[in-house]
């Protein structure tokens, strides 16, 4: 442990260790010294010069955050030359700032709206004319706004240091000095630059995707986990109306830091994808509404008292949470026993974030095929997700399917199948036999635990309502489980989740706490069997 | 000599060759007792050259007077990195032409400088920055480089000595601002002429991330009488404090302005009158900036006081700075001086910090608003307030420079801006 500083920071004695900034330092104070320039995640030029601080017998207020704390250092961010600083700082970017917050997509989430409301001056006294340079297309999804830019560079460091990859640079000196990509094609092709949306903090760069759909403040930020690889990168889904309206990533260190690729970031449109399935259907001649769930399960128990056939085959999905998997897998167990099997598409190539190599879009484009492994279900099929499938279409004991809409799969489908129990989101050819359609939440809709490629068991939460009479998968398989063995039934996720530990060795000992937001890896002596 | 006016006051040391080109041959420089003190200084050793310069009490002529020696007993021994010499040749603070002019007569001076700093230091490759605009003095330079490559001046075992050194003549592409000395290194490196955070400071991680020191031109050129001659001979001129000769830039409403070798605590009114040959059409002295444009302007009674060394500048709330001398008579127009001044700074800030980058063009627009007649006597505390926002705010001193001149000039001459304001009248006719 490196050694420790003991400092006074605003009347408050901290204790941090060698090396600290102070601006980190006033941090764990709960103190936030405004800045723009400095973000952890990359270098800082200390050009912004809003966090200067007051450092006493230093000859000129020092930059926070580059200045490393030292010895019986007694820094005041609260003074008066220090918020005289701010203030004169915070007025020298209104000179050119254009206010036009009423049409800004960063507005009530802009620090510069914050700072300037919490410590500006009452009054502007520009009266000259403002600087314009209009907007530029940077390429990807990328819109400029120049005017509004702080000139924080926050942008150019992302691509230069994190995604190393050079494609913007500041051109001109002064106040000409703007943004700029080098060649036409600006970002285009790049797979990260989603990030220096998130990381400008006004509304120089925004997103052409969500380009005046919300209000910051109308949207319900969710915490979540991103299903588009097995990385698992934590984010924030945030919604208005119950649907989804853009991704954004949230910052666990652990795993994603305060990155997402772009691949994740606009895969959303799914959550929001109407035509769902609403209310349990059951076969009595044709497929038909069943008078709510408890008809729909007592008869499904019913049929497979009848059955001389119970052994089961399965298809699980490698979306389908922690909870999900296990219920299933339980089930097949309480029925009859039988083989579960699961399919997942792989990408080509890995992508790395080249400045924090821990993060890379990984090739499996699922969120939780290692716990599928970890319940001993068996991956099969393409890397398109498509095939593998042959045993179970014909099989003439229970066939059931979780999650998996089976799109390549024939209107056949099951059509041997003693009993043929489909749960999804949405109907299917591939359902056509089915005795039992039973409708099931989404991701999004649904509370739950990702596990992701190196056993980081991690907890999201669902962000929209959810249609009608669906109803979490573990709800439903739970409530069966429950009946055929005289077992208590899950009431929340949280038991759901501590029947996985009973099930499956790899997570026991974890307990939903410790999942926390931050995540928790599995049972370390059980070796990994997914990529 | 053809060098445009000379005096009997001066000092010449650095200046002497001034106006012959004959000087800018090295077989001339040679045979005039060039490149002995390099020999000598091989003979004193690194650590003999260090303290025979901090005996002179040279102080940095780029303007802020650091002592040289000092600075060089910075450098790391024995770091097991390459070192480098800089030499700050990017003049460009306005009214300053004394570097142009060292280089332009006596190349091999400064070479001799630069080999002796290199030495003193543990430098192997120096690099003269140069200012872009400077064509003939880049011609001049690179001649004298490549003759003193050829006469083994430069290059490996320097006379015999067994010193290896090399040395790069390096053209600025015109930006005020890579006059500044990290700026300069990232100039140097290929990078965006931005000042640097400091710490940390050149000595330990300057360019290319290695340690080097950066000396003015006039400095090193200093350097080989100092070490010819000894510390005790250079601290017969000067002061206390500011010992040796200065190379002042007079420039203005004088009838002879030019450069001048004097010694520091010149008073400055015998600059004017007696070197000077005395103000134009005989008018009467109205303001002088005394050390480049960046340093706060003083008015007649203080120039009155003024003597032209550190010390003595100070004393009249100004710089010495790199004694770039700017005499103004009864006729400039103080607002319009100002305003100029303060768009050269605007047009060079660098653009990192908020508070240059922004309040340099404001403050440049708010001036030439009153100098149209549209101004307020609010304005004024607005200047007062905003440019103090700039004053030790920022990673370099570009946005104090925009200050010195704004602050000093409506405390001095705040009626011109008044009656600007109130009648739209000028003062002056310029």
């Amino acid at each position: 442990m490196a050694a420790m500083v003991n400092l006074t920071i605003d009347g408050h004695e901290v204790s941090v260790p060698r090396g600290t900034t102070i601006l980190e330092a006033a941090k764990t104070i709960g103190s936030e010294v405004p800045h723009y320039c400095y973000h952890p995640g990359m270098s800082s030029p200390a050009m912004c010069r809003l966090c200067l601080v007051e450092v006493e017998g230093a000859p000129k207020p020092m930059p926070g955050c580059v200045t490393t704390v030292m010895d019986g250092q007694v820094v005041n961010t609260q003074s008066e030359q220090a918020k005289s600083n701010r203030q004169g700082v915070l007025e020298f970017y209104l000179v050119n700032h254009p206010l036009d917050c009423p049409i800004c997509d960063m507005s009530g989430e802009c620090d510069l709206q914050d700072y300037v409301h919490a410590e500006g001056r009452e009054h502007g006294r520009g009266r000259e004319p403002k600087r314009v340079f209009g907007r530029d297309d940077f390429g990807g999804d990328i819109l400029f706004y120049g005017d509004r830019c702080v000139m924080c560079t926050r942008c150019v460091r992302f691509m230069s240091e994190v995604e190393q990859d050079h494609r913007l640079t500041v051109v001109e000196r002064g106040n000409r000095s703007v943004i700029d990509t080098f060649f036409d094609e600006g970002l285009e092709g790049t797979n990260w630059h989603g990030n220096i949306v998130d990381i400008c903090p006004v509304g120089a760069l925004v997103s052409k995707d969500f380009l005046h759909k919300a209000r910051a403040w109308d949207l319900t930020h969710t915490p979540s986990v991103c299903t588009s690889c097995s990385q698992g990168c934590n984010i924030d889904l945030h919604s208005r109306d119950n649907l989804v309206q853009r991704i954004k990533p949230r910052e666990n260190l652990d795993v994603n830091a305060w990155w997402i690729c772009d691949y994740g970031r606009h895969n959303y449109e799914w959550m929001n994808q109407g035509n769902r399935l609403d209310e349990p259907l059951a076969r009595v001649d044709s497929l038909s509404e069943a008078s709510g769930w408890k008809d729909a399960l007592k008869g499904l128990l019913d049929r497979v008292d009848g059955l001389d056939n119970v052994s089961v085959k399965a298809v699980a999905s490698p979306f389908s949470s922690n909870e999900d998997l296990a219920a299933l897998s339980s089930v097949v167990d309480a029925l009859g026993g039988g083989d579960i099997v699961y399919r997942s598409s792989a990408a080509g190539d890995e992508v790395p974030l080249k400045g924090f190599p821990q993060l890379v879009r990984r090739k499996d484009l699922s969120p939780n095929a290692t716990a599928a492994d970890l319940m001993n279900m068996t991956r099969v099929g393409a890397d398109d997700a498509s095939g593998g499938l042959e045993s179970v279409a014909g099989h003439d004991g229970i066939v059931i399917v979780l999650g998996d809409s089976l799109p390549d799969q024939p209107v056949d489908f099951g059509e041997n199948a003693g009993l043929y129990i489909y749960l999804g989101t949405h109907d299917s050819p591939a359902a056509s036999n089915a005795d039992y359609v039973l409708p099931v939440t989404s991701h999004a809709e649904s509370e739950g635990t990702f596990t992701n490629f190196e056993g980081r068991v991690q907890h999201f939460d669902g962000a929209l309502q959810a249609p009608g009479m669906s109803r979490p998968a573990w709800l439903i398989l739970g409530a069966l489980s429950a009946e055929r063995s005289s077992g208590d039934i899950f009431r929340c996720a949280a038991d759901a989740f501590a029947s996985v530990g009973k099930q499956v060795p790899a997570f026991s000992g974890i307990s939903y706490d410790d999942v926390g937001s931050r995540g928790a890896v599995i049972n370390e002596s059980v070796s990994l069997t997914g990529d | 000599m053809a060098y445009p006016y000379v005096s009997e006051h001066e000092v010449q040391v650095l200046s002497k060759y001034f106006g012959d080109p004959m000087q800018r041959r090295i077989d001339t420089y040679v045979e005039r007792g060039g490149y002995q003190a390099l020999k000598k200084a091989f003979e004193l050793g690194s650590e003999g050259v260090v303290n025979t310069v901090k005996e002179s009490g040279l102080r940095g002529r780029g303007g802020a007077g650091f002592p040289t020696g000092v600075k060089w007993s910075f450098m790391p021994k024995e770091s097991g990195r390459p070192h480098y010499l800089l030499c700050n040749a990017d003049e460009s603070e306005p009214g300053t032409f004394k570097d142009r002019e060292l280089m332009r007569w006596d190349p091999h001076q400064l070479i001799e400088g630069c080999l002796i700093g290199a030495y003193a230091i543990g430098a192997q490759h120096v690099y003269i920055y140069c200012r872009g605009e400077f064509f003939e003095a880049n011609q001049v330079l690179a001649r004298a480089v490549e003759d003193a490559y050829a006469k083994g001046y430069l290059g490996k075992d320097i006379m015999g000595s067994g010193n290896d050194l090399d040395l790069t003549v390096h053209q600025g592409a015109g930006a005020y601002i890579c006059g500044e000395e990290t700026g300069l290194m990232n100039s140097l490196e290929g990078r965006r002429g931005e000042p640097r955070v400091k710490p940390p400071f050149p000595a330990a991680v300057g360019a290319f991330g290695m340690p080097s020191t950066i000396n003015n031109v006039e400095t090193l050129c200093a350097i080989p009488h100092i070490v010819t001659n000894g510390g005790a001979w250079y601290r017969q001129y000067g002061t206390e404090k500011s010992p040796g000769t200065k190379l002042f830039c007079v420039s203005g409403h004088v009838n002879k302005p030019g450069n001048y070798e004097l010694p520091l605590g010149f008073p400055l009114m015998k600059l004017i009158e007696e070197v000077c040959g005395g103000m134009r059409d005989g008018n009467a002295l109205k303001a002088v900036i005394p050390g480049g444009s960046s340093v706060p302007i003083i008015n007649a009674e203080e120039a009155g006081r003024c003597t032209l060394d550190y010390e003595g500048c100070v004393e009249v709330g100004t710089m010495l700075g790199c004694a770039s001398v700017i005499v103004m008579d009864e006729t400039a127009d103080i607002v319009k001086q100002v305003r100029r001044m303060v768009d050269f700074y605007a047009h060079e800030s660098c653009g990192q910090c908020t508070p240059c980058r922004e309040g340099s063009a404001w403050t440049a627009q708010i001036l030439r608003r009153i100098e149209d007649g549209r101004g307020t006597e609010g304005d004024l505390d607005t200047l007062m307030q905003m440019t103090q926002q700039m004053v030790g705010t920022t990673i370099c001193v570009l946005s104090d420079s925009v200050a010195a001149p704004v602050q000093s000039s409506i405390e001095k001459f705040r009626d011109e801006y008044l009656s600007l304001i109130r009648r739209g009248e000028r003062v002056g006719a310029a």
